[in-house]
């Protein structure tokens, strides 16, 4: 019993880093770009909601659309004003570039408000649901389901929508894709605010459990690692190294003395590098001259 | 503009290109010599921070700018550099012996980590540089009988053969002639074959691996000397603190440093020491410019991480070659006076193919 609730908190807790994850693969799979201010978008995001739910006091639902819409126009305008001049450049630039984002994101958010960590109220927040003996918070199940939901969306977008395909497409070759007349640059702002919507969703979806305060960005170290340990650039990949690292933390935690829980993300993740350095579904192939 | 006119071999692996050169080091080494006489204690103080920060950068810009590899963990570095110090002189090890057995126990770590990093490239490596960073700040949190945990440890004072250290100008000529020892390794590195199979590996690794350059052994040797190098600017730090607690070593940190090479100019040594007055100064300044500035923007908790990031993105965007590459297209203005084009220093841009299957 008490393994399966374990699981279950795993579960909820590895989708959050699968989420925030899912933002750093697409931007990956699409611009081959690393978006190190992955985390601190989430930050924005569940800050977004808090003022409109707190501030404003819109509707949550409303709220959460809101939070959406004004996530994905950042992102495009992130885009459009910072990123468009590194197309181009080694990733190592950009991959700095994001980290200076990120420092600028937090100074941001903290000089708008404030450092003190706050609280989103959820219209589902506090409820329980005890299904034999177990004992699961509503937030939980809203993670869970919200995160199947949102990954349905996407498989279903690269699959089948146009813009998913020309995504791919300006993934794998730039110039050819350019060729063939797809509008490259365009394409990229939109998987910006793709992304940004994405750990907008997150960050909306971790609220109600950890408080939303400037530094919760950095749960986005732990997702990377999951992004990694999933196979970089593999969409399926992110949630499942997300739920790998969520789980094994909750037991870690239970299982072995303190302070291994807050590494076991990493020890997981240099034990695949060394492994099987390309993930669990590999992406890569050697370079071939 | 000046000609240099080699007539044999040994002219391309000069230390000095010219006699001008020789001039200029020479006279700075004199100022920077005669600075205790000018300038008082604090600013001295600040100054060391600045050379410890410098010879922690010879080491990340071996790495970074000159073999090609990233590093997001070099305060794990510089923690076991400035924490096997520490407890080595706790230990009553003389001060010297201290810091030499820092330095080779970082090396030793550093190639540790280096020998897993030959499998990886690019964004891979520095993910996992990140995560052993993360655990040795976890390791030096709860290793309580050695590191003191979080309450931290006191350094003992520095002394060599009797000679105290303490006060700010002595310890400024330690640090000083420690960077100046650190520079001439590093230069003379350079010129060596090894510093060659690094820059080739740094330009491409598939062409440097067809001339017969040990791809295994030269990374792993270049990530030994960067650990070194930033183990010894740690146990120089150690005593700049006076007391160690893992929050001064962490993820921050490393990116610091990271920030301070990419800011200097990335492959040169000019630009460690650009970068590290950079960073040194930067918080001086804003301390500074807190005062000036109104009371609501003065006091936003983050601003100096966000002021950093800020003037790391300008950089990225506007001078990926750092303040060192500001320098030489200046130079190269003058020195070609009416005759200067602009597009001599133009950017190359390579547009993407992705490695990736699907």
């Amino acid at each position: 019993m008490e393994v399966l609730q374990l699981l279950i908190s795993g579960t909820s807790q590895g989708c959050v880093y699968g989420l925030i994850a899912l933002g750093f693969v697409l931007i990956y799979k699409a611009t081959e770009m690393v978006n190190f201010a992955q985390g601190d978008m989430m930050m924005l995001g569940a800050f977004f909601a808090f003022t409109y739910v707190n501030i404003l006091e819109l509707n949550f639902y409303v709220a959460v659309l809101a939070t959406i819409a004004t996530m994905a126009m950042l992102g495009a305008v992130l885009e459009r004003v910072v990123l468009r001049s590194m197309i181009g450049e080694p990733p190592f630039s950009v991959l700095m570039l994001t980290i200076g984002l990120g420092f600028i994101i937090r100074a941001v958010a903290g000089a708008v408000w404030g450092n003190q960590p706050r609280s989103l109220p959820t219209p589902y927040a506090g409820g329980v649901f005890k299904p034999g003996g177990l004992i699961i918070g509503y937030e939980n199940i809203v993670i869970i389901i919200g995160t199947a939901l949102l990954c349905l969306c996407l498989y279903l977008f690269f699959r089948f929508s146009r813009l998913g395909i020309a995504m791919q497409a300006a993934s794998q070759n730039q110039l050819a894709a350019f060729y063939v007349g797809i509008p490259v640059k365009r394409i990229y702002g939109v998987v910006w605010a793709l992304s940004a919507t994405i750990s907008a969703v997150a960050g909306i979806l971790v609220a109600p459990v950890s408080l939303v305060d400037p530094q919760m960005g950095f749960i986005g170290i732990k997702a990377f690692a999951a992004a990694i340990v999933g196979g970089f650039g593999s969409l399926p990949g992110a949630i499942v190294g997300g739920l790998l690292i969520g789980i094994v933390e909750q037991f870690a935690g239970l299982y072995l003395p303190t302070g291994f829980s807050d590494v076991t993300a990493y020890v997981i993740l240099l034990l695949m590098l060394l492994l099987r350095p390309e993930g669990i579904f590999a992406t890569m192939q050697r370079k071939k001259v | 503009m000046r000609f240099v006119r080699k007539t044999s071999y040994d002219h391309d692996i000069r230390l000095f290109r010219h006699q001008g050169q020789m001039f200029w080091f020479g006279l700075l080494l004199a100022a920077v010599l005669a600075l205790p006489l000018a300038i008082d204690g604090f600013y001295l103080g600040e100054l060391s921070l600045v050379f410890i920060y410098g010879i922690a950068g010879i080491g990340l810009m071996l790495l970074v700018g000159y073999t090609g590899l990233v590093s997001l963990g070099h305060a794990a570095f510089l923690a076991i550099g400035a924490y096997t110090h520490a407890w080595l002189l706790g230990q009553g090890v003389p001060f010297l012996p201290s810091m030499l057995a820092a330095t080779v126990l970082s090396a030793l770590i550093g190639g540790l980590v280096g020998i897993p990093a030959l499998r990886m490239t690019g964004i891979y490596l520095a993910v996992a540089t990140l995560a052993f960073a993360i655990i040795v700040e976890q390791i030096l949190v709860h290793w309580v009988s050695v590191t003191g945990g979080f309450r931290g440890m006191a350094v003992e004072l520095p002394s060599i053969a009797g000679y105290d250290l303490v006060n700010a100008v002595p310890f400024y000529y330690l640090c000083l002639a420690i960077l100046v020892i650190c520079l001439l390794l590093a230069l003379n590195l350079l010129r060596s074959p090894t510093g060659r199979a690094m820059r080739a590996i740094r330009d491409s690794e598939i062409s440097a691996e067809s001339v017969g350059i040990h791809l295994a052994y030269t990374k792993t040797l270049a990530f030994a000397i960067s650990a070194g190098f930033t183990g010894l600017a740690g146990s120089l730090l150690a005593h700049r603190i006076g007391y160690l607690a893992p929050d001064s070593f962490t993820l921050i940190t490393s990116i610091q440093l990271l920030i301070m090479v990419v800011v200097g100019g990335l492959g040169s040594l000019h630009g460690v020491i650009f970068g590290a007055i950079f960073i040194g100064f930067l918080p001086q300044a804003i301390a500074l410019g807190r005062d000036t500035l109104p009371a609501s923007i003065a006091q936003i908790p983050g601003l100096e991480p966000g002021i950093f990031g800020l003037i790391l993105v300008l950089f990225l965007i506007y001078e990926p070659l750092g303040i060192y590459g500001r320098w030489v297209k200046v130079r190269s203005y003058f020195e070609q006076f009416p005759l200067y084009r602009k597009a001599t220093h133009r950017r190359q841009k390579s547009y993407l193919r992705t490695e990736r299957m699907r």
